[in-house]
């Protein structure tokens, strides 16, 4: 029940967007269209799903303190954590090409349809976001792979309804200075505030 | 990424003013007309998360300002050895590599701002503008320029996420870098009279209206129209 909840909450309440900012830049460049942004919302939950718990395997049995005690009880002492930053963008950026490549692979069509969207991702800050989070929270591994794939769908969501939005906007009068980035930001205040009556919640 | 196009490496003549013209244009052209934040869409991930007060802010601007510049002067020396198609994964490790070494002087000599900032520090690997200007400028330059152009790029970045931060606290907290504005106003006017504030703008809905209104703004000044 408390993954049930954790995934709620991180789809909703932590929202990658909403809350925390990640991955606006994306966010905000590839919104334009429903089908685009449906893909690379795909995209970002499959990468997240699958990162964070490899980070989180990363993290608890190499850089945590005292993590290489299962190779020496020597080791016990050795705290790598000032290696997360590095280790971290390498991992999701290795499993970004590996998982282009497994998709490439067994399903062309998906792979098709994700297109560049797929090694744009290794640079999106809500992947190297939530295995941060991940790492700052101490989660377990079941906890990680529920808000890796809870924090990717709240992703997928905001980004899909922002384009939705997008598409109606272009038949409006907007004023000129406000064109593009200037009324989706306010947009997205506008959905953020919405997103906020889910603050009440309490789960 | 906006598609800028790679600035050639001009074969300038070795008596180049260390402050001629066009290295002024490369700090001052980000500052307003081709600004990061409110013209090219970049680094917005990390502009609205620490800005709720000016202090985190400022630290995180300074953060920054050191690690755009710092790797684009080491992407620029290294330029001529990185084989391309390994470019990325090598910016990759420079930039963590730097971010790293700031969150760790952050820890060891202001832990309450390091604490406050979070996984934010960390998130300046994936902050779109370092990327950018390796890839945009560093990559086809000499090192001078670089840093010069990398410098104008953050400056750019920090104003306006100084600005940002400066509206939210001050309307938010009634405050300015943790001095109670709001108090001392209210104080003028006798006891009874007391300025309320806006819990909308410490929330990122805040964040996002203030933005917006500095890009709307700024963009009517300059006349920019995005279509």
């Amino acid at each position: 029940m408390d993954l049930f909840n954790l995934g709620i909450r991180s789809i909703f309440i932590d929202n990658m967007i909403f809350a925390y900012f990640l991955g606006m830049c994306s966010f905000l460049a590839v919104s334009k269209k429903v089908s685009t942004a449906i893909g690379l919302g795909a995209a970002v939950i499959f990468v997240l799903t699958v990162t964070v718990p490899v980070n989180w395997m990363l993290n608890e049995y190499v850089l945590k303190e005292g993590a290489l005690s299962w190779v020496n009880a020597g080791l016990a002492d050795i705290d790598l954590s000032f290696l997360r930053f590095i280790m971290f963008i390498a991992i999701i950026a290795a499993m970004v090409q590996l998982v282009e490549m497994v998709v490439e692979k067994f399903a062309p069509a998906l792979y098709g349809a994700l297109g560049i969207f797929l090694p744009l991702i290794a640079v999106n800050c809500a992947i190297l976001g939530g295995s941060l989070f991940m790492a700052q929270r101490d989660y377990t591994l079941a906890e990680s792979a529920v808000y890796g794939f809870g924090s990717g769908t709240g992703f997928c969501l905001a980004i899909v309804a922002l384009a939705a939005i997008r598409e109606k906007l272009k038949y409006s009068h907007v004023p000129n200075g406000l064109k593009g980035l200037g009324i989706t930001m306010l947009l997205t205040g506008l959905m953020g505030m919405a997103f906020m009556s889910f603050m009440g919640i309490d789960l | 990424m906006s598609a800028e196009t790679v600035e050639k490496a001009i074969a300038t003549k070795p008596a180049e003013a260390l402050l001629s013209k066009r290295r002024k244009k490369l700090v001052s052209d980000p500052l307003v007309d081709e600004n990061p934040i409110t013209i090219q869409v970049l680094g917005i991930c990390s502009a609205l998360a620490v800005t709720t007060q000016m202090k985190p802010t400022l630290v995180m601007a300074i953060s920054v300002i050191f690690v755009v510049v710092m790797s684009n002067l080491v992407i620029s020396l290294m330029r001529n050895t990185i084989p391309s198609r390994v470019r990325i994964i090598v910016q990759l490790a420079v930039v963590a590599t730097l971010v790293t070494l700031v969150s760790e002087v952050l820890k060891a000599f202001a832990y309450d701002m390091y604490k406050e900032l979070s996984v934010f520090v960390g998130l300046i690997i994936t902050n779109c503008i370092v990327m950018g200007r390796l890839e945009a400028f560093a990559l086809g330059n000499k090192p001078y320029d670089s840093v010069l152009d990398g410098f104008g790029s953050a400056l750019g970045y920090s104003w306006i996420i100084l600005a940002v931060a400066f509206f939210r606290e001050l309307l938010g907290s009634g405050a300015v870098f943790g001095l109670p504005v709001y108090e001392s106003i209210s104080s003028l006017f006798g006891p009874d009279f007391k300025l309320a504030t806006n819990g909308l703008m410490v929330s990122p809905v805040g964040a996002f209206i203030i933005l917006g209104l500095i890009i709307w703004v700024q963009r009517t000044k300059t006349g920019y129209v995005e279509h």
